[in-house]
């Protein structure tokens, strides 16, 4: 195994911040319930609603909007699951409106929940997306009718950081009188996000994406908006998700939050210029690749590439080897037989998309890192094709 | 690093991981007397196999692969294994004897195996086709037809003794052909065999 180490795997989950780190342990012995009434629980509690300001502020809403989830599965469920409840004091009303409308390439904390409501009964519709993973507004446009109660869009794609016009889909949705959620996982801290110019009703975040703890989310829902608990208990949260409340991972969040917001700017264009130093990279030195997403509208850190005739767990493991860690689409990393939903949506053909690979990113990463790549991935990938039954040389 | 992480596989995989040995890199001018194809790229993954034979035995076995680790790993290893056996050894090989001798894969993986054995024995029978000895090639019923999800004729002919008249319920049992399709008209075949053995 190489000594030498290099992170490119920020879109599963991100380092902590240095200054997240320092807070974090600074916390650990903010040990009262932040719902008491003593001393002890009204200094957490000082500190949870510092944070939920903080986060606030960030997404242009107001605290009360806020709800803090045990991570962004938690908080997609939550707004997918409305559509169940046939309780009117919730106000999901008129309870013939049962539809969800959403895309084929939903993160599968969305596709999985809306199979299983599928599964109970909600009709479902799954928007198809173009070979750069755009949604097609005229589609969107025909799907939503009296009878959609939901309408959820992934911001920006996990695997291709295609991003979506989210303003756009709320305008459309509304129009019908449908609720708009956004996956905004993978959006949040990598692209301006503000719910009041988009006018959404629910948006998902998760810390661990943007240098912050896990197991800590964000679940946005605008004032007024339907709303039904899907943990039921206590009255924390403004009654709307029982628990005691996650005192160091929602203060943990909030720094992380507090500090995207001073360094985004900077951040996003040094991320454009490594990413580009990575794509211009790989395609003056490797034939036959195919660049997976959106040309422009894509997060600044994610590059998703597929390489011809290489299969990309072999990728994958061959740069393990070499200390470099990055994900793939490919069928065999899961044993689900079934390459990425997502690449398999835009329609890409079956020689390049099990041999897709991720590289995501991040404030850690370096020139050098991106150097480091380059010098490695080409003798992989010949490597690979040299044994490849199906590059050119072998059969086709 | 403090501590010296295990890697995902077992020590012998990524040895025939890194280094892959009898890899077919002259296809051109590889006078093969046997070859074998398997698999599928819609599945994510393809095998060709070619062997030499001399007076019954495989003396030279190369392939090429578009496959994942264990893929590489197993037909590498395979390859290795088969040189100097007869050809009825080498046909009766199984993907489970390579796991074994590559220290264990993790049982989504043997999937991946499957494949090499399976170019194996085509290249075999290939063989034994262009030398006229059909007569040795033999239908055996723990023959993979599905090799997506590992069906076997044998589990045709169960599904079939137990009821199922139609493909639909054959995949809804067996989920036979839900991945590539390429088996179904195999499978279409052996279920007309089966349908009129079991019609009485």
């Amino acid at each position: 195994m190489s000594t030498k180490r290099v992170y490119m795997d920020n879109n599963a989950t991100t380092p902590l911040h240095p200054e997240v780190k320092k807070t974090l342990i600074e916390c650990f012995d903010l040990y009262g319930n932040p719902s008491s009434m003593h001393s002890f629980g009204r200094e957490a509690h000082e500190r949870v609603e510092n944070s939920r300001r903080l986060v606030a502020d960030f997404l242009g809403a107001s605290p009360e909007e806020i709800i803090f989830t045990g991570g962004g599965s938690e908080s997609n469920n939550t707004v997918l699951k409305l559509v169940t409840c046939r309780e009117t004091a919730c106000k999901l009303c008129p309870a013939s409106r049962r539809e969800i409308v959403t895309t084929q390439i939903e993160h599968p904390s969305v596709l999985n929940t809306v199979k299983f409501l599928e599964s109970e009964g909600i009709p479902a519709v799954y928007l198809s997306v173009d070979r750069e993973g755009k949604i097609d507004l005229q589609e969107l446009n025909d799907a939503v009718s009296e009878n959609t109660a939901l309408v959820s869009v992934i911001m920006a794609n996990n695997e291709i950081g295609t991003i979506q016009d989210i303003k756009k889909v709320a305008e459309i949705a509304h129009a019908s009188g449908a609720l708009v959620h956004t996956d905004a996982v993978q959006a949040l801290g990598k692209v301006p996000v503000n719910v009041r110019e988009l006018n959404i009703d629910f948006l998902s975040f998760s810390g661990h994406k943007l240098y912050g703890p896990k197991g800590i989310g964000i679940l946005y829902v605008k004032k007024g908006a339907p709303f039904c608990n899907l943990i039921h208990g206590g009255h924390q949260e403004f009654s709307r998700r029982a628990g005691t409340l996650n005192t160091q991972g929602i203060i943990g969040l909030g720094k992380a939050v507090e500090l995207a917001a001073q360094e985004l700017p900077e951040e996003i264009e040094r991320l454009k210029r490594l990413k580009n130093r990575l794509k211009q990279g790989i395609l003056e030195r490797i034939p036959d690749v195919h660049i997976n997403g959106h040309a422009t509208d894509c997060l600044p850190g994610t590059l998703n590439v597929s390489f011809m005739g290489a299969e990309g767990e072999a990728i994958l493991l061959y740069l393990d080897l070499e200390g470099i860690a990055v994900s793939t689409g490919s069928a065999c990393s899961t044993g689900s037989l079934e390459s990425s939903h997502v690449i398999v949506a835009t329609g890409l053909g079956a020689e390049y998309a099990h041999g897709s690979i991720r590289f995501s990113l991040g404030r850690e990463n370096t020139e050098e890192d991106v150097d480091y790549v380059l010098e490695k991935l080409p003798h992989i990938i010949l490597k690979i094709r040299r044994m490849s039954s199906v590059y050119a040389g072998g059969i086709k | 690093m403090t501590k010296k992480l295990d890697w995902v596989y077992s020590d012998i995989v990524k040895d025939h991981f890194m280094n892959p040995r009898n890899i077919l890199e002259d296809e051109e001018s590889y006078q093969a007397d046997g070859e074998g194809l398997a698999g599928n790229i819609k599945c994510g993954d393809q095998m060709l196999m070619v062997i030499k034979v001399e007076d019954g035995r495989i003396t030279d076995c190369k392939w090429k692969t578009y496959g994942c680790a264990s893929a590489i790993a197993s037909t590498s290893m395979l390859s290795e294994a088969v040189k100097g056996m007869t050809l009825e050894e080498a046909y009766h090989v199984s993907p489970r004897d390579i796991a074994q001798k590559l220290g264990g894969l993790p049982e989504h993986k043997i999937h991946c195996s499957v494949l090499g054995d399976k170019a194996l024995r085509a290249a075999i029978e290939d063989y034994y086709e262009k030398q006229g000895m059909e007569d040795k090639i033999e239908r055996r019923k723990d023959r993979i037809v599905c090799s997506c999800m590992e069906v076997t004729e044998g589990e045709i002919e169960n599904a079939i003794m137990e009821g199922v008249k139609t493909y639909e319920e054959l995949q809804e049992h067996t989920k036979i052909g839900t991945v590539c399709g390429e088996c179904k008209d195999e499978t279409l075949e052996l279920m007309e065999k089966y349908l009129k053995k079991y019609s009485n």
